[in-house]
């Protein structure tokens, strides 16, 4: 099981393990990994889950669809680390995996 | 100290939940909940869930630990039979006897069930909870004709997996058209026009009479455009608050439990909220009965202030969606007839929106893979700033240009 590792806004650290499959966001939320509203259960429907992407991992964690990238647009704080979590699926190639939370997803 | 109890363990229970302890409310919480399963998300029931694409355990909103983590008690599979305002305190049907200082109904709504003659056949389904899916799945298979009641979100989600399973799926509608409750003619026409392309075949203005057991033990349903044979039936038309705890203990209920804009129901200590509350949002200018998550959501983080003190208004865009094949129908605000319709992009791509202006300003936007008439969509509806039409029109106009 890939491990992922949630640095918050704090710089309080998390690092949870989640089964392939899974999105960067469910690792959140079933780990109780604190930051990641998820309003719309990852349907990209709500941009609440934003995270930065370490950009080691830049190249790994799949391209953004047009949605996700026009979703990210209306997000808070954007860079080009940004991405929404419930839109990366956990495989082996991402085993440890460091993603940073912002200061408020609303 | 008998603190929190919560009615009723789906979305917006486990938001109040986590608001409560997020804004610092130290007593207990009980939660009480009827089905089996701790709170879920509903959405994936018509969609991945349906399809198989999603399982269980991904629908559960939190872990379970994450409720005794809360220190909140959840108590499933129990279902809450009354109230005494005055005693202050809730019965439960295994009769039990819970105290409460602050009590909130978080019931959700129930499926409005067929009346017709014959409606109580096996192989005829409702689409609510995990169960339904389960009772459904084993007969959801490739070339079995099902025939779906109702053309509303639910109907059509359903619609659109089961095409693409591969079963033969007619959709019987009541009405002149698909989502005519909710939407324009223009996106009723699209979502039609989509379903028909996939095969699927579209009877409006078609009530259902009734149905009966063929010999084969298969279903016929007899409509108003005749019959249709079918291994079995998803009704969707509507739903109901669940209000009648509620209004038994004499709280003012009026098509869902009547609150204020914190949530707050008749009695002080008494709190509803989701699909079962009728509030006042300050933004439409009226009361309403929401049926979404994002409903659920932030009133549920709206009662929380309330509860600790520190209450705050509940006013939102409300906001919606619904998958149907590789399409993102994203709704904000509520349309209404009468309202001005303005269509921005053509259908035929597959990528529009659909504004509904009211005394000029933008009140709503249906927009199908369309994010920034969307989210740009959202944030005009609450600013109510005067739009002009032939602008919103013009896809070469940019969306961000209307919020500068
Ligand atoms: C198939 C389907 C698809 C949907 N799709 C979308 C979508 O795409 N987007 C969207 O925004 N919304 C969607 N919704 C709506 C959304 O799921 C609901 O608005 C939301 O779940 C409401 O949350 P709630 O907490 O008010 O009610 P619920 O989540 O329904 O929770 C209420 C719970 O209380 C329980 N209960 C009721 N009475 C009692 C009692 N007396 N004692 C104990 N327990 C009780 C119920 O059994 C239920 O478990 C969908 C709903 C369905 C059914
Ligand atoms: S959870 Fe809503 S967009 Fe990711």
């Amino acid at each position: 099981m890939p491990k992922v590792t949630f640095i918050e806004h704090n710089g309080k650290e998390h690092t949870v393990e989640a089964a392939n499959g899974l999105t960067v966001m469910e690792a959140a939320v079933k780990n109780l990994v604190p930051g990641i509203d998820a309003d719309c259960g990852g349907a990209c429907a709500c941009a609440t889950c934003h995270v930065y992407v370490d950009p080691a991992f830049a190249g790994k964690v799949g391209e953004k669809s047009d949605m996700e990238q026009t979703m990210l647009d209306f997000a808070n704080e954007v860079t080009d680390q940004s991405r929404l979590s419930c839109q990366i699926k956990l495989s082996d190639d991402l085993d440890g995996l460091v993603v940073r939370l912002p200061t408020s997803q609303h | 100290m008998s603190g929190m109890v919560v009615i009723g363990a789906g979305q917006a229970a486990s938001q109040l939940v986590a608001s409560l302890r997020a804004e610092g409310y130290q007593p207990p919480i009980t939660v009480i909940g009827d089905e089996a399963f701790p709170p879920y998300q509903r959405p994936p029931l018509s969609k991945k869930f349906l399809s198989g694409e999603m399982a269980e355990d991904r629908l559960y909103i939190k872990p379970p630990e994450f409720y005794a983590q809360a220190n909140a008690a959840l108590m499933l599979n129990v279902r809450a039979t009354a109230v005494d305002l005055t005693a202050k305190t809730v019965t439960l049907a295994d009769g039990a006897v819970l105290p409460y200082e602050t009590l909130a109904f978080t019931t959700g709504s129930r499926v409005r069930k067929l009346t017709v003659p014959g409606a109580d056949l096996p192989g005829i389904f409702y689409l609510r909870g995990i169960a339904d899916v389960k009772a459904i799945q084993p007969h959801f298979e490739a070339g079995k004709r099902l025939v779906v009641v109702g053309g509303g979100y639910i109907g059509l989600e359903t619609a659109a997996v089961a095409a693409k399973r591969g079963l033969k799926v007619t959709v019987v509608e009541a009405l002149e058209r698909c989502l005519q409750r909710v939407t324009s003619q223009q996106i009723s026409d699209f979502f039609e026009g989509v379903h028909r392309a996939e095969g699927v075949t579209i009877l409006t203005r078609t009530g259902v009479h009734g149905f009966d057991k063929a010999a084969d033990g298969s279903l016929v349903v007899h409509t108003a455009n005749g019959d249709i044979d079918a291994d079995l039936v998803i009704a969707g038309i509507g739903i109901l608050p669940e209000q009648e705890v509620a209004q038994a203990a004499g709280l003012v209920c009026e098509n869902g439990i009547v609150v204020d804009e914190y949530a707050r129901a008749s009695d002080p200590n008494v709190y509803a909220i989701g699909d079962c509350a009728n509030h006042p949002n300050p933004l439409l200018g009226r009361r309403l009965r929401l049926e979404s998550v994002q409903n659920a959501i932030d009133q549920a983080k709206a009662a929380a202030l309330s509860i600790v003190g520190r209450p705050k208004i509940y006013a939102e865009v409300p906001w919606f969606w619904s998958d149907q094949y590789d399409l993102k129908l994203q709704i904000a605000g509520i349309s209404a007839p009468g309202d001005e319709v303005v269509v921005r992009g053509d259908p035929a791509t597959r990528k529009f929106a659909v504004f509904y202006l009211r005394d000029g300003h933008v009140a709503a936007v249906d927009a199908v893979n369309a994010v920034p008439e969307y989210m740009i969509g959202r944030q005009l509806i609450a600013q109510k700033k005067p739009a002009d039409p032939a602008k919103l029109a013009d896809p070469a106009v940019p969306m961000k240009s209307f919020t500068a």
